[in-house]
């Protein structure tokens, strides 16, 4: 499998998205509160605008989600189905921390439960957003 | 049978032709009114006074109706089948429905013709004209209608006399003590009140009256007089056609509402059905809707009315329902407070017969139900304040007796239709449409009716928004997740997080995209922009008041060609500015910041614009500073996080220019300072804004503006505009007013304090992101390729600007 690095995993924040270009895909990747790394196609099928990595992440029945920012309908961030229209779904791509720390993704497909990674620096990092935004 | 005229325009033929109309007519159906317009709300004509338009209360003409105003019927013809009209004209019928109504009962003293009646809106004009130069006013009639008018004397500054023939007040509604009670209330507002006294003449001098003589004598000063003494029905068209009237007037109708002319129909106040004539609303749609359904085929029969009575008048709840004696009764009598309570009772104290209240109704709602059914509780009970609110009701018991409509109906509504809310049940029923009284009720069967109705903001918070707001405010939380570790379940998610991020917003003002906050918001406050549908960015700046200079304007107008932008006009009086990328905002946002532009919050839940039109300093009729107020609004409400948008306008006269009645919270100068209008809007749903004060000096205005805006963002649901939070608050527009005006909760000093907050730590979000580096790398469209321009956003040209291409 190729992968492919596109930015230290300290420029990924807690509970969001970021979008990277991964030869000429729009690949979106999220960090969760306990550092769960997942990567979706960036593109709302509903809408065809390359949005979802600017949507916001949370949970559905305990598993992690991101709702498109246009017409809002929510995601699974480990199987990329929709919830909301079972008509609907994104691919989802392997993504892991490499050497260096850097988050490296993969557009080759197949890994059954989607392509998500414990980054081991889950809970420090959901702390860490805890401690810091706590005296804002 | 397919040509129906009607004869006169007022709330009846109204009924009678909007059933009509829903019933499927296929005919057609001529109004012909005498009055300029079409029938309008008589129930609320005396907010006429206080600022509602004539156009506010006039009911809209159903679909397919042909109307003739301003035209008089002079003759019925009953051999050719056509009315007569006066302007030479006729009109042929197969059915004739007469809904003539009813006149002011004058009585013939000397001078009478100098005097006022209170009916129509033109006798409201011709008394607010008079009541200009007048100090003092009378009132002939202390019944329902006489308040009405005191109350409107009073509120255009006149020292007000009630004259009524009787013992005492409201006589058809209440006894002797209630009477005494409701006269205390009335004389401690400054009215004075003359019971048991008659009128012997109207003394004037020439056309101007001086003052009304009574018949011991003595006069009373007044250069206004106004006879609401009664109603007699109009039938002197029945009359000279030769159909049936009764002996003391009233057209002679059976139970269908049929005249003796079986062609012809009559309904309202001109009718006599079972030897009474009705002059309140709930007896008269029924007879219009009874008419309706036999001139279609029906069967349905009128047999008489509940004449149950609620009302506030002059600030004091007094109710009537069922019958006014009964074997036995139990009376509470609080003169101190202002309250007197009776109910009456069957022999065997078992069956409840009705009720008088004064200074509280809230037997009324609770037990009018149970008239003529096994008391639900012992009397006692019942009349000390409490006891009968949580009153299982018979499906019988008529909830609504202005529409007809029982419990069961409601109840078939909720567990049939799945209808959920007060609004639902509205539509669906039409109960509560009219006076609104039964409300309450409604909203007691919707509890009771075992559908559970879930305050739960989203499967993480167990708690409506306004709970988490006083969770948050009372412990002093400052994050989410502080608050979904301690108060939730799970890690929020799209609902909740923004909930709570306008909350946190609301409270605290610190920027929204600090720390973990950033991760909290939506869509367009995530960027700060309003996103469209090709993933791009709108800008607009803010422009308060609409006012703008020509250099302000030029920057604009360079930006936006500098950056290529689509540009055009927003209906908030700004410039909205399309088609940026996520990477251009913050440069963007430089040049204006730099130009003296602040962010203008299209993208938040948060005070949008106050819009103005050019007001005193310009316009020949402005008569206050308009502009001047809407930029002074503007400021000081920028930056507020709401539960929903917030749209304002400020009109500098009554031609209301801003179309401040379609917003939030609008604002309408008079010659004397302000009136100030609450939940309007416009949208999906469109609402006019209700006038909740008036007369305001400009201090007053901002205070109560505070107020109103605090509450709601205190007590709104997610996303609730101020439109549907006004007509969701228990006691609706008085209750409001108390809080806010009067003080009711004791938390006036909380919600000045917090407005005060609000405008001390204001700061400009988009120039405080500009001064971060850390808020300013998000702005980018590619994390592993800063600088490369998205290649999925492509634009074609449109008339000289650019325009999104969609890939598929």
């Amino acid at each position: 499998m190729s992968w492919t690095p596109i930015c230290p995993v300290g420029a990924l924040r807690p509970e969001s998205g970021v979008c990277a270009l991964v030869d000429g895909v729009q690949v979106a990747v999220f960090l969760t509160y306990d550092g769960d790394l997942y990567a979706l196609s960036n593109l709302d099928p509903y809408t065809g605008a390359y949005v979802l990595s600017r949507g916001i992440v949370g949970t559905r029945q305990g598993e992690p989600t991101v709702a498109s920012p246009l017409h809002k309908q929510v995601y699974s961030l480990v199987t990329g189905r929709c919830f909301d229209d079972e008509e609907l779904s994104v691919p989802v791509y392997p993504v892991r921390v490499g050497d260096g720390g850097y988050v490296e993704v993969s557009l080759e497909r197949g890994i059954a439960d989607g392509g998500h990674l414990k980054t081991g620096l889950a809970h420090a990092s959901g702390a860490a957003a805890l401690t810091a935004s706590a005296g804002g | 049978m397919n040509r129906i005229v009607v004869v006169g325009y007022g709330p009846t033929a109204h009924r009678l032709v909007e059933t009509l109309t829903d019933k499927g007519f296929g005919g057609t159906v001529t109004v012909i009114g005498e009055e300029p317009r079409p029938a309008y709300d008589r129930v609320h004509l005396t907010s006429y006074l206080s600022g509602t338009s004539a156009e506010d209360l006039t009911y809209e003409v159903p679909a397919g109706i042909v109307t003739r105003l301003n035209t008089r019927v002079t003759g019925i013809d009953r051999e050719t089948r056509q009315v007569t009209l006066a302007d030479g004209g006729a009109e042929p019928y197969d059915v004739l429905v007469l809904a003539t109504g009813s006149a002011p009962f004058v009585p013939p003293v000397p001078g009478a013709e100098h005097a006022f009646v209170y009916r129509t809106i033109e006798d409201l004009d011709a008394i607010r004209t008079a009541a200009k130069d007048a100090a003092e006013g009378v009132v002939v009639g202390g019944g329902l209608l006489g308040l009405e008018a005191a109350d409107a004397l009073r509120a255009l500054g006149l020292k007000t006399h009630i004259v009524e023939m009787s013992p005492w007040l409201m006589p058809r509604q209440v006894d002797e003590g209630g009477g005494s009670v409701l006269k205390s209330h009335i004389e401690g507002l400054g009215l004075a009140v003359h019971a048991g006294a008659g009128v012997q003449e109207i003394v004037h001098d020439g056309e101007q009256v001086t003052g009304l003589r009574k018949p011991d004598g003595a006069v009373l000063d007044a250069q206004v007089v106004v006879f609401s003494a009664g109603i007699r029905p109009r039938d002197e068209l029945a009359r000279a056609a030769g159909l049936e009237v009764g002996p003391r007037g009233g057209i002679v109708v059976d139970a269908g509402m049929r005249t003796s002319d079986p062609a012809i129909y009559a309904v309202g106040e001109c009718a006599l059905a079972g030897g009474m004539v009705y002059g309140l609303v709930a007896p008269c749609n029924t007879m219009a809707e009874v008419a309706a359904d036999r001139i279609m085929g029906g069967s349905a029969t009128f047999d008489g009315a509940d004449l149950s009575t609620k009302l506030k008048l002059l600030g004091v709840e007094v109710a009537q329902f069922g019958a006014m004696e009964g074997a036995l009764d139990v009376t509470y009598m609080d003169p101190v407070g202002g309250v007197y309570k009776k109910l009456f009772i069957s022999d065997d104290a078992r069956t409840l017969l009705g009720g008088i209240c004064v200074g509280d109704a809230s037997p009324y709602t609770q037990l009018r139900p149970f008239v003529g059914k096994e008391l639900p509780a012992s009397p006692s009970d019942l009349l000390f304040s409490g006891a009968g609110a949580n009153l299982d009701l018979p499906d019988e018991a008529q909830v609504c007796s202005c529409n007809n409509v029982c419990a069961g109906d409601v109840r078939t509504a909720i567990a049939d239709k799945g209808v959920t809310d007060v609004p639902g049940l509205k539509s669906c029923t039409r109960a509560g449409t009219t006076c609104g009284s039964c409300v309450p009720l409604l909203k007691q069967l919707l509890e009771k009716s075992g559908v559970e109705v879930s305050k739960a903001l989203c499967e993480h918070f167990t708690y409506s928004r306004a709970e988490l707001f006083d969770i948050v405010r009372v412990r002093g939380i400052t994050t989410f997740s502080e608050l979904i570790t301690r108060h939730g379940t799970g890690r929020g998610c799209d609902i909740c997080k923004p909930a709570v991020a306008s909350i946190l917003a609301s409270l605290h003002n610190g920027h929204v995209l600090e720390g973990e906050r950033a991760t909290l918001q939506d869509t367009n406050d995530k960027f700060l922009a309003n996103m469209q549908k090709n993933g791009t960015y709108s800008v607009v700046p803010r422009i308060p008041g609409g006012e703008i200079t020509p250099d302000k304007l030029i920057v604009i107008g360079e930006v936006a060609r500098d950056f290529g932008l689509y540009t055009k006009i927003t209906g908030g009086q700004r410039i909205d500015l399309f088609g940026a990328t996520v990477d251009q905002l913050p440069e963007i946002w430089r040049r204006l910041v730099d130009a003296g532009f602040e962010s203008g919050h299209a993208y938040g839940k948060a005070l949008r614009t106050v819009k103005s039109c050019v007001g005193s300093t310009w316009c020949r009729y402005g008569v206050q500073d308009s502009v001047g107020m809407a930029i002074a609004l503007e400021l000081r409400y920028r930056g507020l996080r709401s539960p929903h948008k917030l749209k304002s306008a400020v009109s500098g006269c009554a031609r209301e220019c801003a179309e401040a009645r379609s917003k939030d919270f609008g604002i309408i100068a008079t010659e004397q300072g302000w009136n100030l209008y609450v939940g309007g809007n416009g949208g999906f749903k469109p609402r006019h804004a209700d006038l909740l004060a008036t007369d305001l000096s400009s201090e007053e205005l901002i205070r109560t503006i505070d107020r109103f805006l605090m509450f709601y963002i205190r007590t709104a649901d997610r996303l609730q505009r101020t439109a549907a939070w006004l007509e969701s608050l228990d006691g609706g527009l008085d209750y409001l007013r108390e809080v806010i005006m009067e003080d009711s909760l004791g938390i006036c000093a909380d919600l000045d304090a917090q407005m005060e907050h609000h405008i001390a730590t204001y700061a400009d979000e988009w120039a405080a992101t500009l001064d971060d580096p850390e808020k300013l790398s998000r702005f980018v469209s590619f994390v592993n390729a800063p600088g490369t321009p998205d290649p999925s956003i492509v634009f074609a040209s449109e008339r000289g600007q650019i325009k999104p291409v969609m890939a598929r």
